[in-house]
C-alpha cells in the first residue's frame, strides 16, 4: 500500500509539473468540440444566384420568391441569355442559375409538367448538393401548392419545409458532441499511459525503479490512477462545453454517467499502459495508439453508423471499448435510459478493463532488456 | 570472515558476445569490494546480475545467501544499488526523491521524516529540500542518488562508477562518504576508474573482456603483479620514444605517465643501460596501482592475441 501510495504521489507531482501536457488535456476538448460542433453546423446559405427569365410573368416571379425565401438562394444578378449564365457560373461570379422557360406561366395554366432549369457550380459539392436538394424541395413544394389551389382546397393539408439535404439522418452536433467526448477521453487516456513506462525506460528511471521491492502490479496502480482523476476532468469539462455551446442537456442521470465512464476509462488506460510494456521506445509507442485509436474512431460507430458495416468489421467493432461507450453516453446523454439498459456494455468494458491490465501486469518485468 | 556476495562461473552472453565470462569473486561483510577494468569490460552487467535485474545465462551467484536467479526479489528488499547513469526524476525535488524511495521501501510513517533527514544529512544536501533535482549539478545529484539508494539502511550497497563525471572535489566528498558507510558495516562494492579509490578498497577485482584477471589487496598487488624494476624516465618526447625503448630486450613493458615513461626493466642493473640508449634521467619506483593495471591490461591482450 505504501508503494501504491508512492507512485501515486509521484505521478501527480510529474503530472502537475509537466505544463503542456496539462494545458493539452484541457483544450483538447475544447477545441476538438468546436471543431467538430460547428464544422457539421454549418450549412450552405445564401448561394449567389443569376436569373435568366424568359417568361416574365407573375407566376415566374412568385417562383423566383420562394427560391429568394428559401434562403439557400441570393438572386443577385440577372442574365440576358443561356449563354450568359453559364459564363456567370464558369468564371466564378455565381455559384448557381435559375432559367425559366418562354412559355413558363402558360404550361402551369394547363396543368403541364413546367421545365424549370435549375444550374448548379458542381466544383462546390457542399454547395452543389445543397442546392440541388433546395430546388428540387421547392419545386415540390411549389407544385403541391399549385394542385392545391387547382382543386380549391384552402389550407394546406401539410406544411412542408425546405431543409437542409446533407445531414439527412438529423446528425448534429447534439449527436455528435457525446460521441465526440468519448473519442477525446480515449485518445488522451490512451496516449498519455502508453509513455507511462517507456518514458522511464528512456530516461534510464526504470532501472533505479526495478532494483527496488515494488511489485508490477503496485506500479501499474500506482501509474493509473492519477489518469483515471484526469479522465473525469476532461469529461467534465467536455460536458459543460458541449452543455454551454451546444445546448445538449445530459437527459439521463449524470450520477450514473460518471459512474460508467470508470469502465471506460479504466479500458483505455489498461490499452495504453499495455502499449506501454510492449514499446521499445515512445517513439513505437506513440505510433502503437496511433494505430490502436484509428479503428476507435472508423468501427466504433462514431464516423459511420455500425448497422451499415460488413459483419466481420462489425465483429472486429466489438473488440473496440469506445463502441460500448458510444452506447453508453448517447443512450445516457440523449435518450436518458440507465444502468439497467446498458449492463452488456458496462461488462464488457469491465471485461476489457481486468484483462488489460492483467496482461500488463504480466508484461511487466523487472529485469532489463 | 563471512562472505555476503558469492559467484561461481557467473557468465551472461548477449548473442555471442561473452559480456561477462566465468567470473568467480567473493565479498566479505563490511569491506569496500572495488570492481575495475576497462571501458566495456563487464562490470556494469556484473552488478545487474547481483541486483537481481538481468539473468545469468550461465554459473550461479548469491547475494545475502539469497540465490540471484531464483530469488531476485528477495535480494531486492535489501540491497541498495545506484546505476550508472543518473537515475533519479529531474522533475521532482530532492525532499520528493527521498519521499518516492522512502515509499518504495515501505519505511514506516513514523520514521519518514527522520529518516529523510538523516539522508540530507549524510548527503549535505540540507537546505536544498525543494529544489528540482534537474537543477542540482553532477556532485550533489550523485550524492541524492546515494541518498535514495540507502534510504532503507540497505546491508549491501552496489554502486556503478558513482564519481564518475564530478569535480575532484565532490569526488573526494563522496568517496568519504563511502567509508564512513563501511565503517558503519555496510558492504560496499564500488566501481571506479580512479586509483586514489581503489587504493581505499579493502579489495579489488579487476576484470579485462569479462575474465577476472586480478583479486586481491591493492598492497598485494603492488608487490606481486609486477616482475622486475619499474623505473620512472624523463626523457625529451617520451611519445615517439616508447616504440623504440620497447624493443629494447631487457623492456618489459613501457607506458606512458604524464610527462613521464614508466618503464619495466627485467632488473635493477639495466637502468644505466636506458639512460645511455634514451639519453633521459630515471630512477626506481615502486610500482602503483595503475601501474599495475597498466601491465595487467597488458598480460591480458597478450594472450587473447
Ligand atoms: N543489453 C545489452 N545488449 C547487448 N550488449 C550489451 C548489453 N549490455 C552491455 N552490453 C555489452 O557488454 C559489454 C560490457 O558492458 P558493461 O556495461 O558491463 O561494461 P562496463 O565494464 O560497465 O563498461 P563502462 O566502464 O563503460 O561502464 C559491452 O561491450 C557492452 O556493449
Ligand atoms: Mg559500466
Amino acid at each position: 500500500m505504501s508503494r501504491i501510495l508512492a507512485v501515486l504521489k509521484k505521478e501527480f507531482l510529474q503530472m502537475k509539473r509537466d505544463r503542456l501536457t496539462l494545458g493539452m488535456i484541457f483544450m483538447l476538448p475544447l477545441v476538438q468540440l468546436l471543431l467538430f460542433g460547428f464544422a457539421i453546423q454549418t450549412e450552405v446559405k445564401h448561394i449567389p444566384t443569376v436569373v435568366f427569365d424568359q417568361s416574365l410573368t407573375w407566376s415566374s416571379r412568385d417562383m423566383l420568391d420562394a427560391f429568394s425565401a428559401s434562403g439557400y438562394f441570393d438572386v443577385t444578378c440577372a442574365a440576358k441569355s443561356y449563354e450568359e449564365v453559364t459564363e456567370m457560373i464558369d468564371s466564378g461570379k455565381v455559384k448557381a442559375g435559375i432559367i425559366f422557360p418562354p412559355d413558363f406561366e402558360e404550361k402551369i395554366k394547363r396543368g403541364d409538367t413546367a421545365p424549370l432549369q435549375v444550374l448548379v457550380d458542381a466544383s462546390d459539392s457542399m454547395v452543389s448538393s445543397s442546392a440541388i436538394a433546395t430546388a428540387n424541395s421547392i419545386g415540390l413544394l411549389k407544385s403541391q401548392k399549385i394542385i392545391a389551389q387547382k382543386a380549391n382546397i384552402q389550407n394546406m393539408p401539410y406544411d412542408i419545409r425546405v431543409r437542409p439535404w446533407y445531414n439527412p439522418d438529423g446528425i448534429t452536433a447534439y449527436y455528435m458532441v457525446p460521441a465526440i467526448l468519448g473519442i477525446i477521453v480515449t485518445m488522451t487516456m490512451v496516449m498519455m499511459t502508453s509513455m507511462a513506462i517507456v518514458r522511464e525506460r528512456e530516461r534510464g528511471t526504470l532501472e533505479q525503479l526495478i532494483v527496488t521491492p515494488v511489485r508490477p502490479f503496485e506500479l501499474m496502480i500506482g501509474k493509473i490512477i492519477p489518469y483515471i482523476a484526469l479522465g473525469y476532468l476532461q469529461i467534465t469539462v467536455a460536458l459543460l462545453v458541449g452543455a454551454i455551446i451546444f445546448k445538449v442537456p445530459v437527459r439521463g442521470s449524470l450520477l450514473e454517467l460518471y459512474l460508467l465512464t470508470l469502465f471506460f476509462i479504466t479500458a483505455s488506460l489498461g490499452l495504453g499502459i499495455l502499449i506501454s510494456n510492449i514499446a521499445k521506445n515512445q517513439m513505437q509507442a506513440f505510433q502503437m495508439s496511433f494505430f490502436v485509436l484509428l479503428p476507435s474512431i472508423l468501427l466504433s460507430g462514431f464516423m459511420f453508423p455500425r448497422e451499415a458495416m460488413p459483419v466481420i468489421i462489425q465483429y472486429i467493432g466489438n473488440l473496440i471499448p469506445l463502441t460500448y461507450y458510444l452506447t453508453i453516453i448517447r443512450g445516457i446523454v440523449l435518450k436518458g435510459i440507465g444502468f439497467g439498459y446498458l449492463l452488456p456494455q458496462v461488462t464488457s468494458l469491465l471485461i476489457f478493463s481486468v484483462l488489460l491490465l492483467a496482461l500488463s501486469i504480466a508484461k511487466f518485468k523487472k529485469k532489463i532488456a | 570472515m563471512e562472505y555476503v556476495v558469492t559467484t561461481r562461473e557467473l557468465t551472461r552472453k548477449f548473442g555471442s558476445f561473452t559480456a561477462v565470462n566465468n567470473l568467480s569473486i567473493s565479498i566479505r561483510s563490511g569491506e569496500i569490494f572495488g570492481f575495475l577494468g576497462p571501458n566495456g569490460s563487464g562490470k556494469s552487467t556484473t552488478i545487474r546480475m547481483l541486483c537481481g535485474i538481468l539473468e545469468p545465462t550461465s554459473g550461479e551467484g548469491s547475494v545475502l545467501g539469497y540465490d540471484i536467479s531464483r530469488e531476485p526479489e528477495k535480494i531486492k528488499q535489501k540491497i541498495g544499488y545506484m546505476s550508472q547513469k543518473f537515475s533519479l526524476y529531474d522533475d521532482l525535488t530532492v525532499q520528493e526523491n527521498l519521499e518516492f524511495y522512502a515509499g518504495l521501501y515501505s519505511i514506516p510513517y513514523s520514521q519518514r521524516k527522520k529518516r529523510i533527514e538523516e539522508m540530507l544529512r549524510m548527503a549535505y544536501l540540507t537546505g536544498r529540500e525543494n529544489m528540482l533535482a534537474a537543477h542540482l549539478s553532477g556532485g550533489w545529484k550523485q550524492r541524492l542518488a546515494l541518498g535514495c539508494a540507502i534510504i532503507s539502511r540497505p546491508s549491501i550497497l552496489f554502486l556503478d562508477e558513482p564519481t564518475s563525471g564530478i569535480s575532484p572535489t565532490s569526488r573526494r566528498m563522496f568517496f568519504k562518504i563511502i567509508q564512513e558507510l563501511a565503517a558503519g558495516g555496510t558492504t560496499i562494492m564500488v566501481t571506479t576508474h580512479f586509483m586514489d579509490e581503489a587504493e581505499r578498497c579493502r579489495n579489488i577485482a579487476f576484470i579485462s573482456n569479462g575474465t577476472l584477471i586480478a583479486n586481491d589487496t591493492p598492497d598485494s598487488l603492488k608487490n606481486n603483479v609486477i616482475k622486475g624494476c619499474l623505473v620512472e624516465l624523463e626523457v625529451t618526447g617520451a611519445m615517439e620514444k616508447i616504440s623504440h625503448i620497447e624493443k629494447l630486450p631487457w623492456v618489459k613493458e613501457c607506458s606512458i605517465h604524464g610527462p613521464l615513461l614508466h618503464v619495466l626493466l627485467e632488473s635493477e642493473a639495466h637502468i644505466p643501460e636506458l639512460e645511455r640508449h634514451t639519453g633521459g634521467k630515471s630512477k626506481k619506483i615502486t610500482p602503483s596501482l595503475e601501474d599495475v593495471f597498466v601491465s595487467l591490461a597488458r598480460q591480458n591482450r597478450r594472450q587473447v592475441s
